[in-house]
């Protein structure tokens, strides 16, 4: 549970300080798959968010270059706390049920199906046998958002107004 | 504490579930708002490997997987949105982009 303690949220009111505060969550959490005998999975989550997506995410708060005034105010505001009391009573309400529920008490490090648990190998066997068309699927996912990303990012159509 | 249990990946899930709707709910700055987005995906990954792992199924890593593709095509498209829409307005508070709302 050690590792748990670590995780920090990303609550900076300075972009840059809840990015960094995230990628950090996102390590430790790929620390967690280390420990669920997820080994591919944390790879991925280290390559793709801790890497791709943070970078993505800080170029475009260095790109937005914004001044202290567009921050926002941190002012704690009654609607504020009310939000924050709803989903405090949610995340409690589900956990009890998370920590008292049936096969909760189940260690998992002692549960496994086979050897190479969560290996680069049966994942991908899965990945390309079982779940082949949605893996397809993601890809022209993935190329649609490019695309999509590139056309609404273009500076062209910001001209007219500025 | 003699070993971690199923339950502690869970309550750990939900807890940084319900940082990042707080994040969501709370938070005006567009970008932080995508940021709480990632983390509750995130939290929704942590319970599909734990239980992955739990019914020693490896259907769920997968799932994992395909939310991760899917962040990834979140991140690319609603980054490029915050962009456009800071060109034209010069903000990224959503309380001030309210061009729809007149």
């Amino acid at each position: 549970m050690s590792a748990a303690a670590v995780v920090l949220p990303p609550f900076g009111r300075n972009p840059v300080h809840a990015a960094l505060a995230l990628v950090s969550t996102l390590f430790f959490l790929a620390c967690l798959f280390v420990m669920l005998s997820a080994t591919f999975l944390a790879a991925m989550q280290i390559l793709v968010y801790a890497g791709a997506i943070m970078v993505l995410f800080i170029f475009v708060v260095m790109l937005l270059n914004l001044r202290k005034a567009d921050l926002g105010d941190a002012r704690i505001t009654g609607m504020k706390v009310v939000t924050a009391l709803a989903v405090l009573l949610l995340v409690g309400k589900v956990a009890k049920v998370a920590w008292t529920g049936a096969g909760a008490a189940t260690s998992v490090s002692l549960r496994s199906g086979h050897e190479e648990f969560g290996a680069i190998g049966p994942v991908g066997d899965l990945l390309f046998r079982q779940f082949l068309l949605p893996f397809e699927m993601t890809s022209v996912l993935l190329l649609v958002a490019v695309i999509g990303a590139v056309v609404v990012a273009r500076r062209r159509f910001g001209r007219g107004v500025e | 504490m003699a070993e971690i249990t199923l339950s502690h990946y869970l309550v750990l899930s939900m807890v940084l579930f319900g940082l990042g709707l707080v994040g969501v709910a709370v938070r005006r700055n567009a970008i932080i708002m995508m940021m709480s987005v990632e983390l509750m995906l995130n939290a929704a990954n942590l319970t599909l490997v734990a239980y992955s792992r739990h019914h020693g199924v490896e259907s769920g890593q997968v799932m994992a997987f395909f939310v991760m593709a899917l962040a990834a095509a979140e991140a690319a498209v609603g980054l490029a949105l915050i962009l456009a829409v800071y060109r034209h307005l010069r903000t990224v508070n959503v309380d001030e982009m309210r061009q729809l709302r007149r």
